[in-house]
């Protein structure tokens, strides 16, 4: 969805490092795998986790708060729910 | 090998009071007959139908004229939501109420909307207590009919701000509907509402009987098919034995819950602290001191809350979960939604008259392991 004066920025700061596929899978397995990745990518980084489980909405957010982790938003494509590495 | 069972969900519903089953017991010879009718066996009905309002009545501080007694807790809601939107139609169509009211509640409120009317709900804070100037402000809107608020959750045992929610009503001039399922037989009752209703299988009374209290000079009107049982207020002949039996067992719990409340509420105090401290990433839901005295709520992180109350169940615990994978709509519980808690894992546990230190202590030393044991299936350690 960038608009063409955006083409030459760099990406957006929400854009996901990686995409992780959790659709079809009931909560806790998206957070957990949230878990086991997040602290593979780079300080930083945003990972965007696609999980079609209501639960997410509430768990992903709640992991973030609880592991000091920064939960960026949430995306209705998907759904998916950006979580920025903090530490 | 199988444990001996402890039973740890007296807020779904509480073992039966053994004053219930005396009761119970007497009035199945004696309370058969309708009480309507004008021959020997329905004198003797009548009277212990209203020897049975007058003790509900008494307790709970009201009219014996006040209280009617209804098939179910859900059947008290019902009518106190739906009879008193109806009573104040004039004033208006909008229902206000909590994010956490009890589902029943939520499902009335869900009729009404569909009917044409409105409903406005009111938002919690992380602990699961209501924000009373945004309750305020919605009380005070033009239109609303009736406001709801549940005493106390059912689910994370948050007390609400009961006195001062109603006083906001009361300026705007607004009925007040309390839910008091948590709260009467178990915890004082605050003042204010012209509407509350309670469910006797909470208090230690037999399932299947309800309270609909509705204060005089309330304006409820009955939402169902005309019936002149009840004062009006709720069809079909009562389930007498059943309703004597939540009466005398009402009586019962109220004399005995203030000494029983202060045995409780330190097993949940150690509950709270000993979960929290020895389970690693649990998050122990909803207000640490303003609560009910017997009920403690906390969810465990990388944890299938199915998979948690099978293996508890297995040791022979008996306890209830908000999570999503528990529900048959799949969902997370909407009070866990409201508040921002974490849902997975979820696991309420609610203390009643027969439950001992010993059996806590029990639950606190198996429970580390059988979550360890969840999260090592699950792959989730070291996360």
């Amino acid at each position: 969805m960038t608009g063409p004066d955006e083409v030459t920025r760099p990406a957006a700061p929400t854009d996901p490092a990686e995409v992780l596929d959790c659709r079809g899978q009931r909560c806790p397995l998206p957070v957990i795998g949230l878990a086991r990745r997040l602290p593979e990518l780079p300080v930083g980084a945003v990972l965007r986790v696609l999980a079609d489980d209501p639960a997410a909405a509430l768990d992903i957010p709640a992991w973030c708060r609880m592991r000091g982790q920064e939960f960026v938003a949430a995306q209705a494509e998907g759904p998916g729910y950006d979580v920025r590495r903090t530490h | 090998m199988s444990a001996p069972p402890v039973y740890l969900d007296a807020a779904t519903a509480a073992p039966l009071h053994p004053v219930a089953r005396q009761a119970l017991l007497a009035a199945l010879e004696d309370g058969w007959a309708d009480p309507a009718r004008l021959y020997t066996q329905a004198r003797r009905a009548r009277q212990l139908l209203d020897a049975a309002r007058e003790a509900a009545a008494d307790t709970l501080g009201v009219r014996a004229d006040e209280l009617s007694f209804t098939p179910s807790g859900t059947t008290a809601a019902h009518s106190a939501v739906l009879g008193g939107l109806a009573g104040r139609r004039r004033a208006g169509g909008t229902l206000v109420h909590s994010a956490i009211e009890h589902s029943a509640v939520l499902h009335a409120a869900e009729w009404h909307v569909a009917a044409g009317g409105t409903a406005t709900s009111v938002p919690v804070d992380r602990l699961g207590r209501v924000d009373p100037d945004a309750w305020s402000v919605a009380v005070a809107a033009p239109g609303v009919a009736l406001a709801a608020l549940i005493g106390a959750s059912h689910e994370v045992g948050t007390v609400q701000p009961v006195a001062e929610a109603a006083a906001a009503c009361a300026a705007a001039g607004v009925p007040l509907y309390v839910d008091a399922a948590q709260l009467v037989g178990r915890a004082p009752v605050p003042g204010g509402w012209s509407v509350l209703t309670a469910s006797a299988h909470k208090w230690g009374g037999p399932p299947g009987v309800g309270l609909l209290v509705v204060r005089k000079g309330t304006r409820w009107e009955s939402p169902w098919p005309a019936d002149e049982r009840e004062s009006g207020r709720t069809p079909g002949v009562v389930n007498l034995p059943a309703v004597v039996a939540a009466a005398a067992s009402l009586r019962a719990a109220a004399a005995d819950a203030a000494a029983e409340a202060a045995r409780l509420a330190p097993l949940v105090d150690r509950i709270r602290a000993r979960v929290a401290a020895e389970v690693p990433d649990v998050e122990v839901v909803g207000d640490p001191v303003d609560r009910l005295p017997h009920l403690v709520t906390f969810s465990c992180l990388y944890v299938d809350g199915e998979a948690l109350l099978h293996a508890l169940d297995r040791r022979g615990f008996a306890v209830s979960s908000g999570s999503s994978c528990t529900s048959s709509t799949l969902r997370p519980s909407h009070v866990l939604e409201a508040m921002g808690a974490l849902s997975h894992g979820n696991v309420r546990v609610s203390l009643h008259r027969e439950t001992t230190g010993a059996q806590v202590e029990r639950f606190l030393a198996e429970l580390p392991g059988i979550v360890a044991g969840l999260r090592a299936e699950a792959g989730a350690v070291g996360l």
